[in-house]
């Protein structure tokens, strides 16, 4: 390994694209969009150029806009699940929504989630803050978004005191005793926070990672504890998160010059804007320059990438950026660990409950 | 052409049907499990996979439960990842109504439903107490009466959202930049649910995914008999079968549907040999396996609500009487049978009859269904079962994870098939076409 940092790169795969007219440009057929093979073809794209992971975003909301934007999406987690067993290195880190899902059946489903995949499993977790999510439940009003963030910081916490509540090894499967679990090493949880309270046990076992990646945006106060925090705002951010494994968000247009790359942007923007936040448009060499470049001056671990269009920009991406980040020694040659912990360096994860 | 028997294979685990003890018994957690299962169903042609949902961890006199299987993965989680590695198969999950919102099912379903092409099926259950409602917001607090309601209602809600999006909402058109068009509105108004907005999902490829229902009471079969697809019964015995069949059936009318729109499936187990005597002899061990002394204690502390570890199991029932007031030992088993005195006294007078230790008793009164032979005498009993109208087919529990159904399909189905009551091969691709299509 030479001195250049290692970074850590994360792939958003939403819609065609990350500008909203990308499926009009895509060869992508839009249909394709509610199909398990889209998500797994970008996948696989990602995965072979050893990517840490990729992003699904979601919402219990219609996105907003109007016809000539995709609407509409399948479920984010129930979409990598359906990935997971056909893939073999790529992390996969689907939002979920944390305000009106039950937070036992978010901790059995990422747990599960992280079983299907063999420990590759991550969540994004974000609560929900519109009307829209609101009327489609029906049983509360709008949380303040201070609520709304205690909220999801409660769910986040007991999420994980659910996966430690089986300690690993709790299968014993003893003829002589004829016990099949060692209850010793299951736990309740007896959580009694301020928006709910969970006895548990989990009804499922301790996940492969023990703790599936934990990632949230920057601009949510439970960052501090998240495995990751996924940021816009890049300066400034390892002031406001000392700790965390940064990853900056940088949309991208790419092309083989940089006049065709603007050309690219300029035919996007001519029927919508681009999104706001930080974005790229280049060559695929210039943008290997500048992701150590821009890591390196503001600490940063690493990136999120969002491809303007898909599969164009990740293609692009994967088959000239990371192969030059390589070669200037800032991004790994290949997997060296199976887990998406492994990827990310995060290290064993200490069961809050077992026997030190 | 004789009537065409449904084939389904549960995932088993949790409860004291898996022997966990035998050495090709597999892990009932790691996802290789699932897909031996699946794949083996597939291979057979079965209609669907099952999965069964249990919210809590069982406990016994105040303790989790450590004798039988504990533990299990998020069911839509497991049917989502199965749509990877199979192409036909049918996906049905079990999904509380009391513990989720109609939106999110509904959302979770669909999102099955298009991963997998038009595999996917709900199995609705109204989820029995307020212990499981502890790890639960919602808590659990519902009677039975109102369960039913809230399901009832959960279901049609969920109906609504699924036919919310027109066929032909997805256009896609890139030249004149319209994506979809046309996305209605729900707006769902009823004492349980007061909700309205968008459906993030399209129109499914199967329109309304299969429902399945596996209530028993009177209000559970007229839920089924007004809008199931399935019941997953347990009535698997040729009277009780018969019985129930006619029973659900003879409530069709009254909502317009047809005897045929509605299919009984009731669990059964099997065990097969190389000579009937052989499976017998194997069918015994089996249940000897599953009903061990502390397993039959435990199921009669069930019923009379006290501590009975001093109680031997190879000796005679206890003669002191249930508690009938007091909090139930077991939590997180399905109760069937709601007074215990009874209950005692009918277990009394079995085994006085046939002369049964506490263990033989238990191992008689919780048997399910159970095809027991040679595979062309299990072949020949099932078509017999179908063709009297006990059932219409039935959802295979095998004793071992993940191996137990791979004997069935080498053996059973092609009988069944050299019958001509059962597919060679699928001809549709989505579950409603396997379940209804002739
Ligand atoms: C064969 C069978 C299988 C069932 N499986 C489940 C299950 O997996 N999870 C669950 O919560 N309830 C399950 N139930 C419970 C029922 O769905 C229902 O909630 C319960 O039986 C109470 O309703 P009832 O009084 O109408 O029977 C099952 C019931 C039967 C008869």
């Amino acid at each position: 390994m030479g001195s250049a940092q290692q970074l850590h790169l994360g792939v958003a795969l939403d819609g065609a694209g990350q500008h909203p007219a990308a499926w009009r440009v895509s060869d992508v057929r839009p249909s394709a969009l509610f199909t398990a093979a889209h998500y797994l073809a970008h996948a696989k794209l990602a995965e072979a150029a050893s990517l840490d992971f990729v992003t699904l975003d979601d919402t219990l909301a219609l996105q907003p806009g109007g016809e000539e934007v995709v609407r509409g999406r399948l479920d984010a987690l129930l979409t990598f699940a359906a990935i997971a067993p056909v893939t073999s290195g790529i992390g996969l880190v689907p939002t979920v929504t944390t305000t009106h899902t039950e937070p036992f059946h978010i901790s059995t489903a990422v747990a599960s989630l992280d079983f299907a995949s063999r420990g590759r499993a991550g969540v994004l977790a974000v609560p929900s803050r519109t009307e829209a999510e609101v009327a489609h439940f029906g049983r509360r009003t709008l949380p303040s978004e201070v609520d709304a963030e205690a909220e999801n910081a409660e769910v986040v916490d007991v999420i994980a005191r659910l996966w430690d509540s089986w300690e690993d090894g709790a299968i014993i499967r003893d003829e002589p005793t004829g016990r099949f679990i060692d209850r010793e090493k299951l736990h309740y949880v007896d959580f009694e926070g301020r928006f709910f309270s969970i006895k548990g046990p989990s009804i499922t076992p301790r996940p492969p990672q023990g703790h599936p990646v934990v990632a949230v945006y920057g601009d949510s106060p439970y960052a501090h504890g998240a495995d990751v925090v996924l940021v816009d705002e890049i300066r400034g951010a390892r002031e406001r998160f000392p700790d965390a494994k940064l990853l900056a968000g940088l949309s991208i247009v790419l092309a083989e010059t940089e006049q065709a790359a603007i050309e690219r942007r300029r035919a996007l923007e001519a029927y919508a804007p681009f999104p706001p936040g930080p974005s790229f448009t280049g060559t695929p060499a210039d943008l290997a320059t500048e992701l150590p470049r821009l890591a390196e001056s503001n600490s940063l671990d690493g990136f999120h990438i969002r491809p303007a269009v898909l599969p164009d920009d990740l293609a692009l991406f994967t088959a000239e950026t990371v192969p030059a980040l390589q070669a200037a020694g800032a991004f790994r040659q290949t997997y060296t660990g199976a887990t998406l912990r492994d990827h990310l360096g995060l290290g064993v994860a200490v069961n809050q409950y077992a026997e030190a | 052409m004789p009537k065409q028997v449904k084939l389904a294979a549960h995932f088993p685990g949790v409860n004291n049907t898996t022997v966990w003890s035998d050495p090709h018994s597999g892990s009932q957690i790691d996802f290789s499990s699932f897909e031996h299962l699946a794949r083996t169903a597939e291979r057979g042609k079965f209609d669907f996979l099952f999965l069964a949902e249990g919210l809590r961890l069982r406990e016994h006199a105040g303790k989790i439960l450590d004798s039988d299987v504990v533990g299990r993965p998020n069911t839509t989680t497991v049917l989502a990842a199965l749509s990877a590695v199979t192409t036909r198969l049918g996906l049905a999950g079990t999904l509380s109504s009391t513990f989720n919102e109609p939106y999110e099912v509904a959302r979770q379903v669909a999102s099955i439903d298009h991963l997998s092409g038009g595999r996917a099926a709900w199995n609705v259950v109204t989820s029995p107490d307020a212990w499981t409602g502890r790890n639960f917001r919602r808590g659990g607090f519902l009677k039975r009466e109102d369960r039913y309601r809230r399901a009832e209602e959960f279901l049609a809600t969920v109906r609504e959202l699924w036919d919310s999006w027109a066929p032909d909402a997805v256009v896609g058109d890139k030249e004149n930049g319209v994506f979809a068009r046309g996305i209605e509105r729900f707006v769902h108004s009823g004492p349980q649910f007061d909700i309205r907005g968008e459906f993030t999902v399209p129109r499914t490829p199967q329109g309304q995914p299969i429902v399945i229902q596996a209530g028993d009471s009177d209000e559970g079969r007229e839920f089924a008999a007004k809008t199931a697809d399935v019941i997953f019964s347990r009535h698997g015995s040729l009277e009780s079968g018969k019985e129930f069949f006619a029973d659900v059936k003879r409530r069709l009318p009254a909502y317009g549907r047809e005897p045929g729109e509605l299919l009984i499936m009731p669990a059964a187990t099997f065990v097969l040999g190389d000579t009937e005597e052989d499976a017998h002899e194997q069918a015994r061990e089996i249940r000897y396996q599953q009903v061990r002394p502390a397993t039959a204690i435990q199921f009669l502390e069930q019923v009379w609500s006290r501590d009975l570890s001093a109680y031997d199991a190879d000796g005679p029932l206890p003669e002191i009487d249930p508690d009938p007031d007091a909090e139930p030992l077991t939590w997180g088993r399905v109760r069937h049978e709601k007074d215990p005195l009874a209950v005692a006294a009918k277990w009394r007078a079995i085994a006085e009859e046939k002369k049964l230790s506490i263990r033989e008793l238990v191992i008689e009164v919780t048997a399910r269904q159970q095809f027991v032979g040679t595979a062309r005498q299990v072949a020949e009993s099932i078509d017999e079962y179908v063709q009297s109208d006990a059932a219409d087919g039935f959802v295979l529990v095998p004793h071992l994870t993940p191996g137990g159904l791979d004997a069935f399909v080498d053996d059973v189905v092609p009988r069944l098939q050299e019958r001509g009551v059962f597919r060679t091969d699928y001809t549709g691709d989505t579950l409603r076409e396997h379940l209804f299509s002739r």
